[in-house]
């Protein structure tokens, strides 16, 4: 009957692995072996009328425990980066459809901005030494994952807007001479559009996770809306239901 | 054990809980968690004539407590709803309450007629949608249009008919009456409040419809004024909606003149809050001897 796990789960670990950027083991072991890369959970704050969709970061099946990496944004992040080990907090997941990864022997091209690079890292995994990970920062003290990126053999090249660390500017900056033959997006919607249009340009499949406000989580109220193309015109999907994932070509980018 | 039916205008409802429309979809999201038999009826999505698209992201914003939407009635349009969805829905063992929008009353006619040879339990009349540029609300915030869509609708409505009423009203009393006039067999009340935020930094509103309609707790005490006051006013049914999280809440809403409730907005945060909203309930009544939930309502002791 039920598909999602809302099962009272427990902070294992917690570390601010940069100002402001939160890094959470849950032990959930249901929604663990339920989830895929790319998929998302609803984090119940208490107190308040929405929960707050977080990118599973990573998937530990065998000891039944999710990653999430977040940014405090507001006050419902804030909540949720005071939670500490041993506490219990309340998930609804895996959500959403994930990365459908394919063919794991291509040369993948993972690109991400700030708080976009978290849900890479799982989908990265499986390509080993075929990943490359374009990623941009604000900063250096912004910068984060790398080393668990490099961890799975994957290569990274970092961008940062000010300089402090790898080169400055975009992350599109960073792949000119790359070659590649599948891309995984996610971050801000300018960096998404780039990057689907180069994808488009080279003639190969890119799949970007996509954010918008977000109520149910499930696909019955319908307020995450993205613009699709469809058979007989455009028409509104979900990030919840439809995504986050999605085919860049699928996607309306013109506002 | 108490006894947990209701009647509305003839229908009869398991229990008095059902979906709000627009917060439960047509039910199969909320089926991966617990049988729709579960709840007394579901309301479902609203239906315009035709699909409709919705309004531009974003959608949603949170409030102190609530949140609001500018969903704007993205629907499938009632042939589709009629097709695809009301076999499925039928067959969960939960009274179908299908909500209609028009822009028109022709086209609350048109959609009204048409449900009626299909199989649901009631129709919703929408005259309250605050997202909507036609239609809508514009029918609902006046009695003489609240009363002329009613009675145009009731002449094709076979179905019992239920008028969901808005709060941005100076009157609810009168409303619910002149819709009462016009031969509604049931009110629900009330539909969302118009609000609106701001993002400081871009000093834009945050919905990309400016306003939308706030939901969720912080309504609950403006809705229970209203069902208090309205149906002091009518003999017929009121169905009480408006920020119920609890049942204590459903509780409230009862003695203040429901004869049932609807819950949404409660949904988002807890999937499963229908089912212990009824756990509640039933231990409520059950401990202090109250035989039927239907004895509830109403019975609230003005000073």
């Amino acid at each position: 009957m039920k598909s999602y796990d809302t099962a009272a789960c427990e902070i294992l670990k917690k570390a601010e692995i940069a100002p402001g950027f939160f890094d959470l083991t849950v032990s959930c072991a249901e929604a663990a072996r339920k989830a895929r890369a790319g998929q998302f959970a609803q984090f119940l704050v208490p107190g308040k009328t929405l929960r707050r969709p977080i990118s599973i970061c990573g998937i530990d099946r065998a000891n039944g425990t999710l990653r999430f990496v977040f940014q405090v944004r507001g006050e419902g992040t804030r909540a949720l980066s005071l939670l500490n080990p041993g506490e219990p907090v309340n998930l609804l997941a895996p959500l959403g459809n994930g990365f459908d990864l394919g063919d794991t022997s291509r040369r993948a091209l993972f690109v991400g901005g700030g708080i976009g690079v978290p849900p890479l890292l799982e989908a990265a995994k499986p390509f080993g030494k075929n990943a490359v990970l374009a990623a941009g920062f604000r900063s250096r003290d912004a910068v984060i994952l790398k080393d668990d990126f490099e961890s799975t053999g994957c290569e990274t090249r970092i961008a940062t807007d000010d300089g402090s660390f790898g080169r400055r500017g975009l992350v599109l900056d960073l792949i000119g001479d790359l070659a590649f033959d599948v891309v995984f997006a996610c971050g801000p919607k300018p960096m998404l559009r780039a990057i689907a249009k180069l994808a488009a340009e080279r003639g190969v499949p890119c799949y970007v996770s996509m954010e918008e406000r977000m109520a149910c989580g499930i696909g019955a109220c319908l307020g995450c809306a993205v613009k699709l193309r469809g058979e007989n015109g455009d028409y509104f999907g979900h990030v919840c239901k439809d995504g986050p994932v999605f085919d860049a070509e699928t996607v309306v980018w013109e506002e | 054990m108490a006894d947990l039916q209701v009647n509305i205008a003839g229908v009869t409802f398991g229990n008095p809980l059902i979906a709000a429309s627009g917060t439960f979809g047509f039910g199969r999201e909320f089926a991966q968690f617990y049988p729709l038999s579960t709840l007394g009826g579901v309301a479902c999505k609203g239906l315009t004539l035709r699909e409709r698209a919705g309004n531009p992201p974003p959608r949603i914003a949170e409030t102190p407590g609530g949140m609001l939407n500018s969903v704007g009635l993205q629907n499938p349009g009632v042939e589709h709803f009629i097709r695809e969805d009301l076999p499925w829905l039928r067959e969960q063992g939960t009274a179908v309450i299908a909500n209609i929008a028009g822009n028109t009353p022709e086209e609350y006619c048109k959609m009204a007629e048409r449900l009626s040879e299909a199989e649901v339990d009631m129709v919703e009349l929408n005259i309250s949608c605050p997202n909507v540029k036609q239609g809508g609300a514009a029918f609902g915030t006046s009695c003489e249009s609240a009363a002329a869509v009613t009675a145009a609708v009731r002449r094709y409505c076979k179905k019992p008919l239920m008028v969901k009423l808005s709060p941005n009203v100076t009157d609810i009393g009168e409303i619910a009456a002149a819709v009462e006039g016009a031969g509604a067999d049931a009110l629900s009340m009330i539909n969302t409040l118009t609000g609106m935020r701001i993002d400081l930094r871009t000093r834009r509103p945050i919905l990309k419809n400016n306003t939308g309609g706030l939901s969720g707790p912080a309504l609950l005490p403006v809705a229970l004024r209203m069902v208090w006051q309205a149906s002091s006013r009518v003999k017929i049914p009121v169905v009480g909606l408006g920020g119920i999280s609890t049942w204590r809440d459903v509780v409230e809403m009862l003695l203040a003149g429901a004869s049932a409730v609807q819950i949404g907005t409660v949904l988002f945060s807890d999937p499963y809050a229908p089912v212990k909203i009824l756990e509640g309930l039933e231990a409520y009544l059950n401990e202090n001897e109250i035989p039927a939930v239907s004895e509830l309502t109403g019975k609230v002791k003005p000073w």
